[in-house]
């Protein structure tokens, strides 16, 4: 097994263990924007489309390419557009 | 490595803290957007990183940056149209479509993409396996909470001897996959076989349980987006998605238990479609009928007034037509609040979303813990299209809402129910409220029922 996979698997699990904790006692108000605002950072898979660009020279590969980035981008874009539509609704209590 | 490669590494990792530090501040009302604008902006710094990076390897032909970039403008343009001009109600299909295409790129990514070790083929197989479950999973779910596939439980023939063999053939391929050198056509066998299973999947469950559904899928999307860094082997990647793996994860627990169903219940299906479905409550109970001018004046001389809104207004966008008739009794010097339980609407939370989207006072906002105390106090509950949430039925052991934390609506002097039918909520039972003899029920649905009320407030009161 490389350093480098170590490395990632290294870094995999205290992700995933950032995960657990950083999520703690959430009012169920919420639950909708938060789970939204995970939606969006998932949307980090637009960096990975990038670099597959570098990979790819097919026809195949182009189409792949163009049809990924369409999702990639939308996720990230729209994701972080309708979890702030969301949030600017909860006026803060004054 | 070289000082490029250091510089952009290190940028990675501010990313991956503004990730971290923006979803812990989503735990919070006061500091959530706020959190959402750290999480967007590390993005933005991800996005434009990664650009430098393509630009200073050089490694990208025309045809493939052309095809980067027209997608991309494409879908950004896709997203945040769509994320612009929803409404409010029909946001939890959003969100679950977002999702889908999240769960779709990701898959993509392992199918575009040469692997170079055993590792990276092992990881690529998981990869698009969870990608394109979730991927078709997702859309079923948005379908659902649309409408546009009913949102009734779908029992499909043979289905679970159809997940089997779906099962059977991705372990098929990826043996062939990863072992034997098989190529693309290996990793299209098991994208398709999963794309299928994850129809199977979302099919059977109730359109009522789409809200902790989607936040699985979510979770799986993170983690197929971390098997996909291992592809790449893209350290932001594997960060952002495991964290939102985990974080989805934990979400989904919450969520569920807010509902008061067991996660293992929910995938099972069967349950429930969260519709008001037209069901007669039978028995020999009888329920007291009030007409439309009756209940505008009995609450125009009502003292304190408590709106309790439920799945019916949310499926009837009856959200300003609550405001304005809660706005028209204030002025009349009414005391009026809105009781609001954590998993009214159509997801937890949503009530929150809709009701300030109507421009609700957020004073009058309360949920269970505020309002509970109060209803011995209340003069009319007016409860708009809410049945489970408010089923004394739950104090008592034995029945399929037992223990479900419920807002005390029958403490009050009086109760208004206004709701289509007697039909069952999702939980399937009788609501004991409706027979309870301070209640009487308005049957109509929760915006035309709104409405009469206010226009009968106007004249007769």
């Amino acid at each position: 097994m490389s350093a480098l996979l170590l490395a990632d698997l290294t870094v995999f699990t205290l992700a995933l263990l950032v995960g657990f904790e950083v999520i703690s006692k959430v009012p169920a108000t919420l639950h909708t924007p938060l789970m939204s605002g995970a939606n969006a950072i998932h949307g980090v898979v637009i960096v990975g489309v990038m670099l597959l660009a570098a990979s790819v020279s097919s026809w195949t590969g182009y189409v792949l390419l163009a049809v990924a980035a369409f999702f990639a981008a939308m996720n990230v874009a729209g994701g972080y557009l309708v979890t702030d539509r969301m949030l600017a609704m909860f006026r803060s209590r004054s | 490595m070289s000082a490029f490669g250091t510089v952009t590494h290190l940028v990675y990792v501010a990313c991956a803290t503004a990730f971290v530090i923006g979803l812990h501040l989503m735990n919070t009302p006061a500091t959530a957007r706020r959190g959402n604008q750290v999480s967007a902006g590390g993005m933005a710094v991800a996005i434009v990183t990664t650009l430098v990076v393509l630009v200073h390897d050089g490694g990208v032909d025309a045809y493939a940056a052309w095809a980067l970039g027209i997608g991309a403008a494409g879908g950004a343009v896709a997203g945040l149209v769509a994320a612009r001009v929803v409404r409010m109600t029909a946001m939890p299909q959003l969100v679950s479509l977002f999702n889908a295409v999240g769960g779709g790129a990701a898959a993509l990514i392992a199918l575009g993409h040469r692997p170079a070790s055993t590792a990276a083929e092992v990881t690529g197989v998981l990869d698009v396996l969870i990608g394109a479950v979730t991927f078709s999973g997702s859309l079923i779910a948005a379908g659902k909470l649309a409408g546009r596939v009913p949102g009734r439980p779908l029992v499909v023939p043979y289905g679970r001897l159809a997940s089997l063999i779906l099962a059977l053939s991705s372990i098929t391929f990826a043996v062939l996959f990863v072992a034997f050198g098989g190529g693309t056509w290996a990793l299209t066998g098991i994208a398709v076989a999963a794309l299928i299973a994850g129809v199977l999947l979302t099919l059977p469950i109730g359109g009522a349980d789409m809200p902790v559904v989607i936040s699985l899928l979510n979770a799986c999307t993170g983690t197929a987006v971390a098997m996909a860094g291992f592809v790449l082997e893209s350290t932001p990647l594997i960060i952002a998605g495991a964290l939102v793996g985990a974080a989805g994860a934990i979400l989904t627990k919450l969520m569920a238990d807010a509902m008061n169903r067991p996660i293992g219940a929910i995938i099972a299906g069967g349950y429930g479609t969260g519709d008001a479905v037209a069901v007669a409550a039978g028995g020999t109970q009888q329920v007291r009928e009030v007409t439309v001018d009756d209940a505008a004046i009995q609450l125009a001389y009502a003292g304190k007034v408590v709106i309790v809104p439920g799945y019916g207004l949310a499926a009837a966008q009856a959200q300003h037509e609550a405001v304005a008739l809660a706005q028209a009794l204030t002025e009349r010097g009414v005391e009026v609040s809105y009781a609001i339980h954590p998993v009214a609407g159509r997801m937890p939370g949503h009530m929150n979303v809709l009701l300030a989207e109507a421009n609700a006072p957020y004073e009058q906002l309360q949920d269970l813990e505020e309002s509970n105390p109060g209803f011995a106090r209340t003069d009319v509950a007016l409860v708009i299209g809410a049945n489970d949430v408010t089923n004394p039925a739950a104090r008592r052991p034995g029945n399929p809402v037992s223990g479900m934390p419920i807002l005390d609506v029958d403490r009050a002097r009086s109760v208004i129910v206004i709701k289509r039918s007697l039909g069952h909520g999702y939980a399937g039972i009788d609501n004991e409220l409706y027979t309870d003899p301070r209640t009487a029920m308005l049957f109509a649905d929760a915006k035309a029922g709104l409405a009469a009320l206010l226009s009968g407030l106007h004249a007769y009161a």
